[in-house]
């Protein structure tokens, strides 16, 4: 067996052939550690790694580096975000380093949401490099040990390359192609977009299959349980590239009063049992928004424990 | 050309409130064809000042003139014998325009009268949109002619992002996706395999980035 990239527990997982099952966590609005291990402490044994977002949606929060860490601490595995909107490619670069020296292995590359949508509206955006170029400065770093301009780094980062991919963006006949570009520039994993749309799913995974897409990584499919029909209107109506069915919303309004969510965690199950067998998926991203609570529960009723140990 | 819009005309008498003679200068360039800054404009705006002065009992004497540009010193010297009539001056040329004058006319107390917008062009009569950043090192021919440094909200390379949906931004859907044209117009033109090439990081160097620029030309230095 060839070397290991990171030797990440997720790269681990995958490379042994396991359906991978990871986790989100976002950090808080604030220092408050404790409710950051006690949010991360209901994913403990239940995922392969916990994605720590990077001031999603553009709201402030704390650093998705220092989440990571706090995480790792806590005995989990940390997947660290970091997007294109924040820093420059002096400071993406000294980050990736910082952060592989502080223990971790793997890493989601992302332009970041748009800061007009946060809370900082009036914010300068850097935008120096962007997402695809993030994956091949991450790429670069760790196979060639250069940094972007060409100069040696003497001890380089290894780390376990993500990226994401958003099938129902549009145009979408351009979106597999976009994907394949990802995996060239370097990506080992990709945690897609929450999907509901499953008719699109199945066309997008079947053209990225058509082009051995799935050969070369690892895809996981992304998973967040609705909570409510309010919650199915929003990401409807006011999520950018988020596409929900409205045959989804009507399911969910047929659950009748008190039962929606019970309703929404049902579809998520049927969704992974049907990853769980479809050629091109290799896992499930489970974004369970400030539900991390619920995370056990579904992990057990997918069947998802106990998690491998590589 | 440079697109600009006018200053409200509250903000402008806030800031000349303290002035009774002033100085309302147009150009000929840019600006007069957006319609914001020409010889029309600057008759528009002077008789606003005065009769909004002489509401609040405050009579102001508001002198009129167009110059053919104010990005040149030939034509801002122009201004060299009337400046001195005046407490203050209101340029209405792109921001350009204030700073020569400022620039040219030390002891004058300059103004700018429009907030300058972008470099672009007229879609229709009354609507402009953004079409370069002035990035230095034009690469709108990898891009089907399009160019997503000044029109895409990310000023991605590598595009479209996961919010692009139904030819709109993620920001909101008064906003093109630019990066939905370009993937349209290359696929119709077939050439995909020009946009599935990674395109590394670029050098804004040559950008604002890199600092204010100035550009010798030295065949044309005399
Ligand atoms: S590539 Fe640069 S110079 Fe060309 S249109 Fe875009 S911003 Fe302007
Ligand atoms: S939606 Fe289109 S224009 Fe807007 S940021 Fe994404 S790629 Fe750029």
């Amino acid at each position: 067996m060839s070397e290991y990239k990171s030797g990440s527990n997720l790269e681990k997982v995958l490379r042994a052939g396991h359906f991978a099952f990871t986790g989100e966590c976002g950090p808080p609005q604030g220092a408050n550690v404790e409710h950051l291990k006690e949010k991360a402490g209901h994913l403990k044994g239940c995922v392969d790694a916990v994605n720590v977002t990077d001031n999603q949606t553009a709201v402030v929060r704390m650093s998705s580096w220092a989440a990571s860490i706090i995480l790792l601490q806590e005995g989990l595995e940390p997947n660290f975000q970091m997007v294109c909107r924040d820093r420059n490619r002096l400071a993406i670069q000294s980050d990736i380093l910082g952060v592989y020296s502080l223990g971790i292995r793997d890493m989601l590359c992302l332009s970041g949401d748009h800061q007009k949508f946060g809370n900082h509206p009036e914010a300068k955006n850097v935008f120096d490099i962007d997402s695809m170029q993030l994956i091949h400065t991450v790429k670069t770093m760790r196979d060639e040990g250069k940094f972007l301009n060409g100069q040696d780094i003497d001890a380089p980062p290894e780390l376990f390359i993500g990226a994401a991919s958003n099938p129902f963006a549009e145009p979408f006949d351009f979106r597999v192609y976009r994907l394949a570009k990802k995996i060239s520039a370097g990506a080992d994993f990709i945690q897609t977009q929450c999907i509901y749309n499953m008719d699109k799913f199945r066309e997008f995974i079947k053209r990225a299959v058509d082009m051995g897409l799935h050969e070369k990584c690892y895809i996981l499919a992304g998973v967040t349980p609705m909570k409510s029909v309010g919650m199915a209107l929003y990401m409807a109506k006011q999520v950018p590239g988020m596409d929900v069915p409205d045959t989804l919303i009507k399911r969910l309004r047929g659950a009748g009063k008190g039962k929606v969510a019970e309703e929404g965690i049902k579809f998520a199950l049927e969704q992974i049992e049907e990853f769980k067998e479809m050629e091109g998926v290799a896992g499930v991203h489970l974004m369970a928004i400030e539900w991390e609570h619920k995370v056990p529960e579904i992990a057990e009723r997918a069947g998802m424990l106990p998690r491998p140990t590589v | 050309m440079i697109v600009a819009e006018p200053k409200p005309i509250k903000e402008l008498l806030e800031m000349v409130k303290d002035f009774n003679r002033i100085l309302v200068v147009g150009c000929k360039g840019c600006v007069t064809v957006c319609n914001v800054g020409g010889a029309k404009e600057v008759a528009i705006l002077a008789s606003s000042i005065r009769i909004s002065r002489k509401k609040m009992g405050q009579e102001i004497e508001v002198g009129e003139h167009t110059l053919e540009r104010q990005c040149d010193p030939e034509y801002v010297d122009e201004l060299k014998d009337m400046i001195c009539d005046y407490d203050a001056v209101i340029s209405i040329a792109c921001g350009v325009g204030p700073q020569f004058l400022s620039e040219r006319y030390p002891s004058s107390k300059i103004f700018p009268g429009v907030n300058t917008q972008f470099m672009g062009g007229a879609e229709e009569h009354g609507i402009w949109s953004e079409r370069c950043a002035g990035c230095g090192t034009c690469v709108v021919h990898y891009f089907g002619g399009l160019c997503p440094i000044a029109r895409c909200s990310k000023s991605l390379l590598n595009g479209p992002c996961g919010g692009s949906a139904n030819g709109k931004c993620e920001i909101s859907k008064d906003v093109e996706c630019i990066w939905d044209l370009i993937v349209r117009k290359m696929m119709e033109q077939d050439r995909l395999d020009e946009l599935i090439e990674f395109k590394p990081p670029k050098s804004w160097i040559t950008a604002r980035d890199g600092g204010p620029r100035r550009m010798i030309r030295e065949e044309l230095v005399k």
